[in-house]
């Protein structure tokens, strides 16, 4: 139980780092842990499918991804212009009232009872796989779309056109 | 896997929803306060992933897979954002030489 406490606290100190730190490069590595620290959440809540999928999609792919833009556009420097005191001021206490109100609307509705795994091994890869493909066979076939018109987008978009004339 | 069941078990799942609204925050707040772009999408991340740990947490606590099927589809659609996404700096990049968000504001006809 202490395990998911402590394991809290390092992923939203990692957050903090991650959008408080100056250089970009650092910023993705402190993601890359906030992320590690979801997998470690996932797999305390025995989500094993997830757990494996988060680990690999997200810090394997799109982390990589991120940290493979900033070296290609040569930004990893403290280049950054920052906004002003007054904005950024602005900018936390408006999510300090974010966080107050989704807080406060907590606190009136009292379902304050221990997650009960009623059966454990539901995250698992079989039983996941049973519902994905009975029960969301249509959703799963149009993601395959998705992915391929972000395919065809991405490369359209990142392709150095010549030019006419 | 019985001590990790174990581990789980007793934690209130009020602390759930206050654990990713308080990261759910941050990446509202680092959506407001930076300038990069590539940092905006990053909070952007943060906030989706926020939204999937709780949706993980509902599923565990109700005992219905469907939650982390959701998930798994938000994890697809994340991967196609970013790729869409990223691509679209490259360009920005390559015709204002900024990833400044200040640098967009031409768009405004």
């Amino acid at each position: 139980m202490s395990v998911f406490y402590f394991v809290a606290f390092l992923s939203i100190f990692f957050a903090l780092m991650t959008i408080f730190t100056k250089n970009p490069v650092h910023s993705v590595l402190y993601l890359v842990i906030t992320f590690f620290t979801f997998t470690v959440h996932y797999i305390l809540l025995n989500a094993q499918f997830l757990a494996v999928v988060n680990f690999i999609v997200y810090m394997g792919a799109i982390m990589v991804l991120f940290l493979f833009v900033l070296m290609l556009l040569n930004l990893n420097k403290d280049t950054e212009p920052l906004k002003s005191n007054l904005v950024k001021l602005m900018g936390v206490i408006a999510g300090a009232c974010l966080l107050l109100t989704v807080g406060g609307s907590l606190r009136v509705l009292e379902i304050s009872q221990p997650i009960v795994m009623k059966n454990p091994d539901i995250g698992l890869v079989g039983n996941l796989g049973k519902v994905l493909f009975s029960d969301f066979l249509l959703p799963f076939e149009i993601s395959s779309i998705l992915l391929l018109t972000a395919m065809v987008g991405a490369v359209l978009l990142a392709k150095n056109e010549p030019k006419k004339a | 896997m019985e001590t990790i069941v174990e581990n789980i078990q007793g934690v209130p799942l009020n602390h759930y929803i206050l654990f990713c609204s308080i990261i759910f925050t941050i990446g509202v707040i680092g959506v407001l306060i930076r300038r990069n772009v590539i940092i905006i999408m990053m909070s952007i991340e943060l906030m989706l992933n926020s939204v999937n740990l709780l949706l993980t947490a509902f599923s565990a606590h109700s005992g219905d897979p469907a939650g982390q099927v959701f998930v798994f589809f938000i994890m697809a659609l994340a991967a196609a954002e970013v790729a869409v996404g990223l691509a679209i700096i490259v360009m920005v990049y390559r015709n204002t030489r900024s990833v400044d968000i200040n640098a967009l504001n031409r768009l405004r006809g």
